[in-house]
Order: structure tokens, then sequence, then C-alpha cells
């Protein structure tokens, strides 16, 4: 299916909660406001002609620093979609705000997202209600911050054991 | 005979947790013997059988995505060898590529498919040491030093064209550090023969072997559908019947130049894991002779016959003074030693001023050249992509692996997400072992080729 | 008073000599290195005629750790406790850059080097180390295990 197509589909679902739709370098990307994230998801999955059965990717991204966007929500939590039986791609793109970031959970969707979201909350501290076991994936239980923020500094140390070189 | 489960063949017809038995807690690693890397499984056994299993990973994690963003674009090529680092080639190229979409610009031909030739020797190399490794583990270690030797030869033919073994760095935004050396194809003519000699004499000592198959066949099945709900690609989708190929159905760089055939597994268990990667080693060294063959060529053509006088020949001889008969000829240097030569830049690279930097012949001989080159490199200039994000997926050793940049127009990357291909499968471990034996895991995680750097990033 | 000290010294040799050629390794393989070591290990650039063959997967039967590859701030305590098991006498291989002084990974979650936890006897730096460091790596501890004074 078409990438615009199938762009034109979430906003025919969802309205007004689509908030914005581009195609930049040939990804169509949907952005979609917090509350209706996990019906798009729903809908991305179930629709037969959509048939999104694979969750590639979930990710955030700080846009503490990003020129132009220094007064918006300051996370973007991005999914990547792929349909294997029709072969297309869309990204999903969910404006937080950084007060109490926190997002619906994908886990009741595609069991992958346990894993990815732990890995969201870990690295940027976005919470994701709903999810089973809210813990942290790469980093020990121990540590104190979220490093992938813009402004956790990357040569801070917080050494478990040894000296703080 | 009816079917009988594996805990009621080792704790007896009907037997159950009952009261006074209690499971036991095991932690396997994690620091377990070496082959696999750093990972922790939790497993809480009632006897043999694994009820429960939880994984603890970010052993290896070493903040590559954090070390992006402090250097300009072509600086996050060192970390990217460090991912995958038995295939580091293609992450090398899948991060270029991104990078690429996000610029907008498109490579030369012949650098496509030095892109293929180099990404298929990688693939190979990993299928190696993953067959090999798993192997090993069930206790085949003729197996394993076979695969070793096999991928001691493709290294050599990685190091002649990189200049190193492991951690090659080669590929760069807008093209590959040089082009392939002389004389290429005839080392990869032998290179192949041994490969193809050492899979033939494993297929013969593990495919039909009893134990090999008693330990792999019906363990650690996940069904086509729950792989791909687990986000499951590559080799262990393809081993459970489902043609997901991304070289197949994406094609990108010059696969679609390449025939090749994308071998599918029926029962996605261990077996049809290793059955599948044999034969995509033999379908790469098919694409890789395809390649070489089909390479558009400019003055060095790199096929599989040898030149007549190599150029340090010539150099050497004339050095002696000997130099009747010698005609004065453009010396094409060897690409290997001076990369940066003008011909061995611009077959290879793309032709942009903004992304490549210019063959040395420019950068020392005329102003022009050494301001392409001050631009370049100086802080707060060199690539600078547009504001934008793009996500390129190549297929990786063991599945999708997607480089996702964000770039807010300065010279660094403001985001760089790498999508690991192997944190599905190790994600659904548990949901592979629950219910199999202790000694199931083995070949279970051999099967699911974790590698940390990838999956900790 | 010379006579005595000949036997002893005689003794010390022939236990250094012993000691240096059966290494028992245990390789605490995390990362990129333990590909070069596995590469080093196998029968392209052989260790077993320097009779270090043999890796011993648990450090209770080890003398010598090879630590390979990226120790990461997580990782550390589960080191330390590795090392502690080992018996004496034992020695250190801090094999590869990430384990000598952090590699270029400079960041939050990297150890700068494992002399900061443990002692380390031979550093092989690289990135990673080619065999041929390895194997000059490892007879430079082997030398120094022939060299040091013998507890028996």
């Amino acid at each position: 299916m078409d990438g615009s197509a199938i762009l034109a589909r979430l906003r025919g679902r969802l309205g007004a909660r689509v908030l914005d739709t581009h195609e930049h370098h040939g990804d169509h990307t949907a952005v979609i406001a917090p509350e209706g994230i996990v019906d798009a998801l729903r809908f991305c999955r179930d629709e037969s002609d959509l048939g999104f059965d694979m969750l590639m990717d979930l990710t955030a991204v700080d846009y503490l620093r990003f020129p132009g966007r220094e007064d918006g929500p300051r996370f973007d939590v991005v999914y990547h979609l792929y349909s294997v039986p029709h072969n297309h791609r869309v990204r999903l793109k969910v404006p937080v705000e950084q007060d109490a970031p926190s997002v619906p959970t994908a886990t009741g969707l595609w069991p992958i997202a346990n894993w990815l979201e732990r890995e969201v909350w870990d690295m940027y501290g976005i919470r994701f209600d709903g999810h089973p076991d809210l813990r942290r994936l790469l980093m020990y239980e121990e540590f104190v911050g979220h490093p992938l923020r813009k402004d956790y500094p990357i040569e801070r140390r917080q050494p478990l054991i040894g000296p703080n070189v | 005979m009816p079917e009988r489960t594996a805990r009621e063949i080792f704790l007896g017809e009907g037997a159950g947790t009952g009261a006074g038995s209690q499971n036991l807690f095991v932690n396997m690693g994690p620091a377990h013997p070496a082959m696999h890397g750093i990972i922790r499984i939790f497993a809480e056994l009632d006897g043999e059988v694994v009820v429960k299993a939880d994984m603890e990973i970010g052993y290896l994690h070493r903040a590559f995505e954090k070390d992006c963003e402090v250097g300009p674009y072509n600086s996050a090529i060192p970390y990217t060898d460090r991912l995958n680092y038995v295939s580091p080639l293609i992450n090398n190229f899948a991060y270029a590529s991104a990078v690429e979409k996000l610029l907008g610009i498109e490579i030369t031909e012949r650098c496509k498919y030095i892109r293929v030739v180099m990404s298929e020797i990688s693939r190979i190399c990993d299928h190696l040491t993953c067959v090999g490794a798993s192997a090993m583990e069930l206790g085949a270690f003729t197996v394993f030093l076979y695969m070793i030797k096999a991928r001691e030869f493709l290294w050599e033919l990685v190091e002649d064209v990189t200049g190193a073994r492991l951690t090659i760095s080669y590929g760069r935004v807008g093209g590959v550090k040089a082009d392939l050396p002389d004389g290429f194809g005839i080392k990869v003519r032998k290179a192949f023969a041994e490969t193809r000699q050492v899979l033939t004499e494993v297929h013969t000592l593990v495919t039909g072997n009893r134990i090999f198959m008693d330990r792999m066949v019906g363990v650690g099945a996940l069904s086509a559908q729950e792989s791909v709900a687990w986000g499951i690609t590559g080799p262990l989708l393809r081993a459970a019947g489902v043609p997901f190929d991304l070289r197949r159905v994406q094609p990108y760089w010059a696969y679609d130049r390449v025939e090749f055939e994308v071998p599918l597994g029926k029962n996605g268990d261990n077996f049809d894991r290793y059955l599948v990667r044999m034969a995509e080693m033999e379908q790469s060294m098919r694409m890789v002779e395809q390649a070489l063959e089909g390479m558009p060529g400019g003055a060095i053509n790199v096929d599989f016959e040898g030149r007549e006088i190599p150029v340090d020949a010539y150099v050497d001889r004339g050095k002696q003074g000997k130099t009747e008969g010698l005609l004065l000829l453009p010396i094409t240097l060897s690409p290997n030693l001076q990369g940066q030569g003008r011909d061995a830049q611009a077959r290879v690279n793309v032709h942009d001023k903004r992304v490549v930097l210019p063959p040395k012949e420019n950068a020392y001989g005329s102003i022009e050249g050494l301001m392409n080159h001050f631009m370049l490199v100086m802080d707060g200039y060199g690539i600078r992509p547009p504001a934008g994000e793009a996500y390129f997926a190549a297929e990786g050793a063991n599945g999708e692996l997607g480089f996702y940049v964000v770039s807010d127009g300065s010279d660094r990357p403001y985001r760089v997400r790498c999508r690991p291909p192997c944190l599905p499968p190790v994600a659904a471990l548990p949901r592979m072992i629950e219910g199999q034996m202790i000694a199931d895991i083995i070949p279970t995680f051999g099967s699911v080729n974790m590698i940390g750097g990838e999956l900790d990033r | 008073m010379g006579v005595g000290t000949f036997f002893t010294s005689k003794l010390d040799e022939a236990i250094g000599w012993a000691r240096k050629f059966s290494i028992f390794q245990y390789p605490f393989v995390t990362a990129c290195c333990g590909m070069e070591y596995m590469a080093t290990a196998c029968s392209h650039y052989d260790v077993d005629r320097f009779g270090a063959g043999l890796p011993r997967f648990s450090p209770r039967q080890a003398d010598v750790l090879f630590v390979v590859g990226t120790i990461s701030h997580k990782m550390a305590p589960v080191l330390k406790r590795i090392y502690d098991q080992m018996c004496e006498p034992k020695w250190v291989v801090a094999f590869g850059v990430c384990t000598c002084t952090g590699g270029f990974y400079n960041n939050y979650a990297t150890v700068q080097g494992i002399d900061t936890i443990i002692p380390v006897d031979v550093y092989i730096p690289g990135c990673p180390p080619r065999p041929e460091s390895v194997i000059d790596g490892l007879m430079k501890l082997q030398d120094k295990i022939a060299a040091g004074v013998q507890r028996y």
C-alpha cells in the first residue's frame, strides 16, 4: 500500500488525534497525540490492508537541544512498524511533555514492546502506563539518572565498585 | 507409544510439585563459557525442566548511542564496527546508508557492488562463528576449529581490502574508504574454495549426526506467527518459514542485480536455524562471485585474472636506474596503500563536495581542494545533513539491522539509534526455553546468535 | 649456605618452567576481543603450543585470568568476584585496550581500565590486538611467571 494512503487511513480513523504527517526522505511518518497512540497501533496491526504485524523498533528522542523545538514537548516516542504480508512501513511519533513523561504501553499488542519500553524507560525516563514490569534493561539498578537525555553528561561516572575515574 | 513430555520422563508418570518439593533457582551467567558473551539467564527449574526463565542483559552496555552524538558523522563509524563485531562491515554500511538517505545522495554503482561483496563476506564470517561456537557447545570441537580456520581465510580477504581483520572502519558516508585491491578476485576464489571444503566437511560431520540431531531437532521452536509478534527477523524467522529477507523484498545497494535464493526452514527449531545458516553461507558466496564479475569498473578491473606485471615492480626497476623499456605510463597506485588517490576515490565515492574528502592530488595540489578538505574536517563544518530524520534497514546477519538517524542541521548527529536484530530473539528466549530441559538452553542460545555488542550497544 | 640456595633456586626455576608451560586460563570474554581470542586459540595461531590450550571455564580451576573485552560498570563486581574466587598463584592479563584503559569508550558505562579494580600483570593493547600481539603478551606473561618467586 502506498505510504500516503496509509497516512490517509490513519487520519481517517483517528481524526484530530493525528497531529501531523510528513514524508521526509521517503519515510512516511504520522505524529499522534499520546491518548490516541494505542488506538492507532491497534488499528495498524488489526486492519487487514494495513497489516502491521511487526513492531520493528520503539525508541525515543530528546529534543532538549534541537533548534526550533526548545519550547515544544521535550520527548518523542518513535514507533517503527513493518508489515510482513504487505511489505510496507510506517513511523508513528508521540510527543511527550517533560514533566512526568508517560505514554500508554504497547505490550498488549506486541510482546517485544516489553523490552523496548524498558529500554526507553532506562535511557530516557519515560514511563509506560500499564507496563507489567517497568525496570531498567541496560543499566544496573543502582544507577541514578537516565543516560541518553541530553542533560546527562557523557563523562559522569557512577561506578558500582572501584574509583570514580 | 503415547507422547510423554519431558517432565514425565524425568519426574515419573503424573509427577507434580507436590508437598515437600520446591523449585530450584539457577543462575546462568553473566560470566559463563566464553563463546557467547555476557548475559544472565535466571531459570526456575523443576527437576531438569525449565519452568520459568528471565534474562538480564546490559552487561556490555558501552553507550554507543550517546557516543555517536559526540563527534561528526564519520566518527561514529568505528563505534558501529563494534556493534555486531563478527560482521562489522554490514554495520558500517548500514549506518553510512542511513546518513546518505538523510543527505539525499546516491552512491556510485561500483560502491554498491563493493558494499554487497564486503557485506556478504562479513555475513559468512558471522554464520561461521555462530555455527562453530554452537557446535562446540554441543561437543563438536572439530567443527569449531574447522570453521575458525575458514574464517581466518576470509579475514585475510577483509584485511587485504580494509587493512584490519575485525574492527575495520571501512565504510564512509558517501562511499567506502578505498577501492578493492588488485588480484582480489583470485584471492576470493581461493578463500571460497577453502570455505566450501570446510562446509562440506562440517555437513559430513554434524548434519546427519544422531547426537546433533537429537539435541537440535524440536528444541527451541518458535512458530512463525509468534516470531513475527516478537519482532524476530533474519535466519530465525526464515527457519520458521517466513520468507522475509530485506535483500529480496526491499533491495538496496546492488542486491537486485545478483541472483540468490532465500533458504527457508519449516519448524523454526534449532536444527532448521542451523540448516538455514549453512545454506545462507553458500548463497552469500554465490552473491560475491556474481558481484565481482558484474562489477562496473574503471581502469582497475577486479576480475579473475591477475595483471601482467605489478606496479611496484615497475617502480623498483626505475629506482635502480633501469629506465629503458619503461614507458611513461600514468601509474595507478595500489588503492590500499594510497587509498586517497583520485583513481581509487573517484569510482567508489559520491562526487559531492559537501560529503566526501577530496583525493590527495587535489587537496595538496589546488586551492579549491585544500579548502574543500578544510571545510569537511574542521569543527563545526563537515557533513551537515539538513534537519530531519531517516531510517535505513539492512539485512544483517541476525536480521533487520536498522539505523534511525536524527539530524539537527549541525555537523554532529543529534540522535543515532541502532535497532539491534538480536534483541527480539533474546527477549523471546524465555518463551523458547520454558518447558524444555536445562540442557536445551545451550543449543537454543547458540542458535539465537546473541552478539553482546549489538544487544547492549 | 651456598648448596641450600642452589637447590632451592634450581627448584624454583623448575617449578617456574612447569608453571609457565601449563597455563590454565579463564577466558573472561565479553566483547569483540573475544573474536581475536578465539582466533589465537584456534589452529592458525595456536596457543596450545605454549601449553595454554585448555581453557578452564571455572575460576576455581584456573590460574590466569584473561580479561578479554570491555568491562562495564555493571560487569565490574562480577569480575572482582571471579578474581577473588581464583586461588593463588594467579595472574591477570588485560587483553585489549578497553581493559587496559577503557579504550575509546570514555563514557558513563565503561570501566576505564580494569587495573582500577584488580591488579594486572600483562597489558596487551590493541583494538583488537592481532594474534601476534597476544602471543607476545603471553610470552611476556610466561617470563613473568617463571621469574617470579615461586611459592608452593
